[in-house]
């Protein structure tokens, strides 16, 4: 018996390299030995992938892609169809955990450096993949054609018609229609269900090459590949497969017990994965109260609301997207892990996960005056972060620090005398904010040592 | 490392936190509704209420009688018996004659479908609508609603509960006198006593969460068993992790 596999793999290894792939992607990939609870995210974010695909096939097979039948196609998957509320559950649910696993996945990059050379092409298919995503969820929102779908989509396509000259017809090209209606609900039905997934797919083998191309990075920043044994393989390292596979499989069994916590106990999450708009069915004519989009778009969804003009929101919003496509190039500080930076890029990261989310809060609340000034000073801060990030690639001296804090305060300064109306009455006292940031960020270093970073060790630790 | 995690794990108890807070939201002044899934004898109830009283004008398009039965512990011929008023048959969806001309002729609006509005107005606003009905000379049908302002809908529970009028208090906004409903008091009593009453809306506001997700009962159910296996899975899979693992330095 094992003799004639035996023989049949080598009958397929002649002609096509099963073995040769095994070896280079699994069995002989060797990966640092120090991976942490922040790796588990990559193989997550795969589960999620395939998760994703599988469910939704299942969901095509019911659903109907027409404007008189698409809501009601759902209640009966979620009725009538055997195991269908669990599978559109799993879908709906698998979205928001594609974007937590997503996010978590990114945020390791920002912790360990996982971006910098000779990595920056990987960020880059990440990032599409990450844009790639953001297009799928958007257009399967639609799909249940319920309140929130239909105006979600209409104010998100409206954004189009702000650009100037060619808005308007950009806008009318992508909905097929002078407002959003059946003819654009089949075409994102379209796109959800074959464009972007081919897409994405593509972008996640080449995310993958690319990786296993260069090898991992690891939670110390430090290149495992300088330091080999005889045979050419890296002292610091194991062979993907067994190790990481079996590791992956505790991630995977803890990932799915939170999924299936929210998905059999929880599904809506408050509002928060399928919000309580949605269950009146889509109609043109009555707009909701409060159209807010789904949790993982409200930080640039807030951004794109903190400028009062809705083109420069359009710009700032997708500032706020493209920026992070540019993270290779503007932390070019040659300490990859977060372990060996300084207190003060330590400061700087967590404050910006706090930005983050705090944007992502404020984008799910109606705009009063007083959460309307924090969104512009959180929008602010969101873009200081890229600008601190770059200021501690390197000792700078006193006088650059006080030229570059001057030139922020003032540019934030200038918006707000120029641009800005105090409709709150609390510009005056929020204008600290970024100006208390960037002075511990910036400033910080002439006045203490918390910009000391330490010696990076030449082996990985643990 | 463990800082940064515990810092994470701190942020996101924070948003959670503004999570919880933002969900609220669905707070009612007027309580509760306090509803039990568990309980087959109160949602058969609120099934009979709900068929009787609102399932004239409202449909529920998404849901099929045998599935309601089934669900609720009766037999096919119960359901005939009790829930269909009509030619229609027992595996049918639980759809109206009211056309859509005629309930917008009637009541200025068709009234809307009602199989997932437990879904989109929550059950306590569902609860408070139904129990905060008061006479209102100034509206079309005679009464208005504290839940849902000028609402078009008369108040078809009237013979159960009895009417109740508004009782005013003056509050001074903006430096100016303003007469807003303190509370409503019943004038003409129902067939039944308040207590009654509540617990009518408690049984029909209960089947109404029922039927925005049928599924609900059985997969709460199912959920426990999954989480077993994945229980399992995560020491099996983590003592193999360990197995492997033990050499490595």
């Amino acid at each position: 018996m094992n003799k004639m596999l035996t023989g049949m793999l080598g009958w397929v290894d002649d002609r096509f390299p099963l073995t040769k792939m095994w070896e280079e992607h699994l069995s002989k990939y060797h990966a640092p030995k120090n991976f942490n609870f922040w790796y588990f995210f990559g193989s997550l974010a795969l589960l999620v992938l395939v998760l994703q695909i599988v469910t939704g096939i299942f969901l095509t097979m019911h659903y109907k892609p027409d404007a008189k039948l698409a809501f009601a196609s759902v209640e009966y998957i979620m009725r009538d169809v055997p195991w269908g509320s669990y599978i559109r559950y799993m879908h709906s649910t698998g979205a928001s955990a594609f974007f937590v696993v997503v996010y978590l996945h990114m945020f390791r990059g920002l912790l360990y450096g996982s971006y910098k050379k000779p990595r920056e092409l990987i960020w880059l298919f990440g990032m599409f993949i990450y844009m790639a995503l953001m297009a799928e969820a958007f257009m399967g929102y639609l799909l249940p054609w319920g309140q929130m779908s239909y105006w979600g989509a209409q104010v998100i396509v409206n954004l189009f018609g702000a650009i100037p000259l060619i808005g308007e017809q950009l806008a009318i090209w992508i909905r097929g229609d002078f407002v959003v209606s059946d003819a654009t609900l089949n075409r994102f039905f379209a796109l959800h269900v074959i464009a972007v997934p081919l897409v994405l797919i593509g972008l996640v083998a080449a995310h993958i090459l690319a990786l296993h191309e260069v090898g991992s990075n690891n939670p110390d920043g430090v290149e495992i590949k300088k330091k080999k044994d005889a045979n050419g393989i890296p002292l610091d390292s194991v062979p993907f497969h067994p190790y990481y596979t079996v590791k992956d499989i505790v991630g995977v069994s803890v990932f799915l017990f939170i999924f299936v916590v929210v998905m059999f106990y929880a599904p809506e999450m408050g509002g928060y994965f399928l919000e309580h708009a949605n269950f009146v069915p889509a109609d043109p004519l009555t707009t909701p109260e409060h159209i807010a989009p789904v949790w993982y778009f409200t930080p640039f969804y807030t951004v794109l609301r903190a400028v009062p003009n809705p083109f420069g929101g359009v710009v700032a919003m997708g500032a706020a997207v493209v920026i992070l496509f540019f993270l290779p190039w503007i932390d070019q500080n040659p300490i990859k892990s977060i372990r060996y930076r300084s207190v003060l890029h330590k400061l700087n990261l967590f404050v910006f996960v706090a930005v983050f989310l705090y944007l992502g809060y404020l984008g799910t609340k109606s705009a009063t005056p007083v959460l309307a000034e924090m969104a512009v000073r959180f929008s602010e801060m969101y873009f200081l972060f890229f600008a601190v990030l770059w200021f501690h690639n390197k000792p700078r001296s006193a006088g650059f620090s006080y030229t570059v804090f001057a030139l922020f305060i003032g540019a934030i300064t200038l918006y707000d005398l120029l641009f800005r109306q105090d409709t709150s009455g609390l510009m005056m006292y929020t204008w600290f904010l970024p100006v208390v940031y960037l002075a511990v960020t910036i400033l910080g270093p002439i006045f203490s040592n918390l910009n000391a970073e330490k010696p990076v060790p030449e082996r990985v630790t643990e | 490392m463990k800082k940064i995690v515990l810092g994470f794990i701190f942020l996101m108890a924070l948003s959670g936190v503004a999570v919880a807070a933002g969900g609220s939201d669905y707070g009612e002044q007027f309580g509760k509704a306090h509803i039990d899934l568990g309980n087959k004898a109160s949602l058969q109830r609120g099934a009979k209420y709900f068929v009787n009283y609102c399932l004239s004008c409202h449909s529920a398009a998404y849901s099929r009688y045998n599935r309601v039965g089934q669900d609720l512990g009766l037999s096919d011929e119960l359901v005939e018996e009790n829930f269909i008023f009509d030619d229609k048959k027992v595996g049918d969806l639980m759809t109206i004659a009211l056309r859509n001309d005629m309930g917008k002729k009637w009541f200025g609006k068709m009234p809307p479908d009602l199989s997932v509005v437990s879904r989109s107005r929550g059950v306590d606003w569902l609860y408070n609508y139904l129990k905060t009905f008061y006479l209102d000379e100034s509206r079309d049908l005679g009464v208005n609603n504290l839940r849902f302002e000028n609402a078009y809908m008369p108040h078809v529970l009237w013979e159960l509960q009895g009417w109740q009028k508004p009782v005013y208090k003056t509050v001074v906004e903006d430096g100016k006198e303003k007469q807003v409903i303190d509370h409503l008091e019943l004038v003409e009593p129902g067939k039944l006593t308040p207590e009654e009453y509540d617990q009518v809306v408690r049984d029909l506001v209960g089947f109404m969460a029922y039927l925005g997700e049928p599924a609900q009962l059985e997969r709460k159910r199912l959920g426990f068993w999954v989480l077993l296996f994945l229980t399992l899975l995560i020491v099996i899979s983590y003592l193999l992790k360990k197995e492997y693992w033990k050499d490595v330095h």
